[in-house]
């Protein structure tokens, strides 16, 4: 049984833009992607929007659904008040291109900035072996599908543009942890490019991206805090500091 | 004009278009923190009532000046008597600083301070209201990475706390074998500090996390995954053990005030 429901939808670009009041039959088991798309069919057939997969795993529909940072694809219809008009406009952090469409390649740029993992020198390919333990705490991170909705709601870029040139984000910060937690890194001072370079000691740990990943990626706990206490050990820990110049623990690595 | 406002992004005239109840979880945590911080330093001025044979609170635990009772002074009276201008100083005073720095520099309280307090997000997806924003890189916050050395004399406490709860197996003559109310607040609130510190991210990664390879630790690797169970029910041990260390001050009190006797089960 069809439902009529009220959506608000922003439309405009980057100079201008607002939202605009439709109404759209939805059906029984329809996620937010497939009223956009009625919409786009039936009463704005030059509605821009970005997806793929519908499946929630391209991470191409990041949007903001009622004020949260969302994937459309992934997120029920009948998860609303039937009476609820449901808002929907662009990621909020990034450059909008049009319509629902952002810009999102600040993200791709600081992907490039983090420096690949550093296998031990003379190991040929094939040579590396690692026990499933090792292998299980970076394959959490390995299911983040780049939505970027984590980057999106980070109110240390969100809310401050002058940030982004100083700061990551989340996204790559499990990247940096992944890399330092893989047992055949060696790359040399990795932790402390980390908080010098890429702006971990900006996040004050709030966890929104940890809230919104919808890989449930514990962003926060696994990652990041876990960055931030390596980066203790090596910055800011006298006592890990004398051992390490006395040969008895680890150095900065 | 920045964060969501800036040119480039989309034109939208408000700071959020959550239409949840985004402020009620900083309104309930900004709720309850102030209401424990006024009755923490109430009781840490009032300088009595804290202790009633067998039973010392927690906010006075270890008491070490003169002015705390000989029996209830687990580590003797090292600090002497300390005034100023005549008056002498709580020996609560003197010891407060390090559950407190704990609590300020835990990971889970800082999101829930930051959150609630500073607005730095107010929640998820709702704009700040601060111009700029350096989060932990400079003074004063940059003191949170000393986080760890606030865990380890929470451990220190958390033994001495234990020790008050074990001696409360007393009666008021000092005789062992006997169990009151207050030996199980007491033991109770010891239980709940070490599930706190055994959950907290130090530990976790003090335990195991700074490794880099789990499979050449076996011992410490399964450690690990205790505590990171622990760990996943870290905001839950903070607000419970904070409430248990309050409710464990309040039985102290009323006990030590007259308001009520310290019922003995045997």
């Amino acid at each position: 049984m069809a439902r009529k429901l009220k959506l608000r939808i922003w439309r405009g670009d980057n100079k201008t833009g607002a939202l605009q009041d439709v109404s759209v039959d939805a059906n029984p088991g329809e996620v937010v992607l497939d009223i956009i798309h009625r919409v786009q069919a039936t009463q704005m057939g030059d509605l821009a929007v970005r997806w793929n997969c519908k499946a929630g795993k391209c991470g191409s529909c990041s949007m903001e659904i009622n004020g949260k940072p969302r994937l459309a694809c992934m997120t029920q219809v009948a998860s609303f008040p039937e009476d609820e008009t449901i808002t929907i406009t662009p990621l909020r952090a990034f450059p909008v291109i049009k319509d629902l469409v952002t810009d999102v390649s600040f993200n791709y740029k600081k992907a490039m900035e983090i420096p690949a993992i550093q296998m031990p020198q003379g190991m040929k390919p094939g040579e590396p072996r690692m026990q499933q333990v090792d292998v299980e705490r970076s394959q959490e991170f390995r299911k983040c599908i780049e939505c970027f909705l984590c980057q999106d709601v980070c109110h240390v870029i969100r809310d401050h543009e002058e940030n982004k040139k100083s700061f990551a984000g989340p996204r790559f910060f499990i990247r940096i942890a992944e890399l330092d937690m893989h047992p055949l890194d060696t790359l040399r001072n990795r932790k402390k490019t980390a908080q010098e370079d890429h702006g971990l000691g900006m996040c004050n740990i709030t966890k929104c991206c940890t809230e919104v990943c919808p890989e449930h990626i514990r962003i926060t706990d696994n990652a990041i805090i876990p960055m931030k206490e390596r980066v203790v050990d090596v910055k800011y820990d006298p006592i890990r500091w004398l051992g390490s110049k006395i040969g008895k623990r680890e150095g900065i690595v | 004009m920045s964060g969501v406002f800036s040119p480039s992004r989309a034109k939208i005239a408000v700071r959020t278009l959550r239409t949840d109840r985004w402020w009620l979880q900083p309104a309930i945590t900004v709720a309850v923190l102030v209401s424990f911080i006024i009755y923490a330093t109430i009781r840490a001025f009032e300088a009595k009532f804290y202790f009633a044979e067998p039973l010392i609170s927690p906010f006075y635990s270890p008491c070490l000046t003169s002015a705390c009772p000989t029996n209830g002074s687990l580590l003797g009276q090292p600090l002497g008597t300390v005034a100023i201008f005549g008056m002498a100083i709580s020996p609560a005073l003197f010891i407060l600083i390090f559950p407190l720095g704990f609590r300020m520099t835990c990971y889970y309280y800082r999101k829930a301070y930051y959150r609630s307090f500073w607005q730095s997000p107010p929640a998820c997806a709702v704009a700040e209201p601060h111009k700029t924003y350096s989060g932990e890189t400079k003074a004063p916050l940059i003191l949170q990475n000393g986080h760890r050395w606030f865990f380890f004399a929470g451990l220190v406490f958390n033994v001495l706390l234990s020790i008050d709860a074990v001696l409360a197996f007393r009666n008021p003559e000092g005789q062992w074998g006997h169990m009151s109310i207050g030996s199980l607040v007491l033991l109770t609130n010891a239980t709940l500090l070490w599930l706190y510190s055994a959950s907290c991210h130090t530990c976790r990664h003090t335990i195991g996390g700074r490794l880099k390879h789990f499979s050449k630790h076996p011992l410490r690797y399964k450690l690990w995954t205790w505590v990171s169970i622990l760990n996943h029910k870290h905001p839950t041990f903070a607000w419970i053990s904070l409430f248990g260390v309050a409710l464990s001050d309040v039985y102290v009190r009323a006990v030590s005030s007259g308001a009520i006797d310290n019922l003995y089960f045997f």
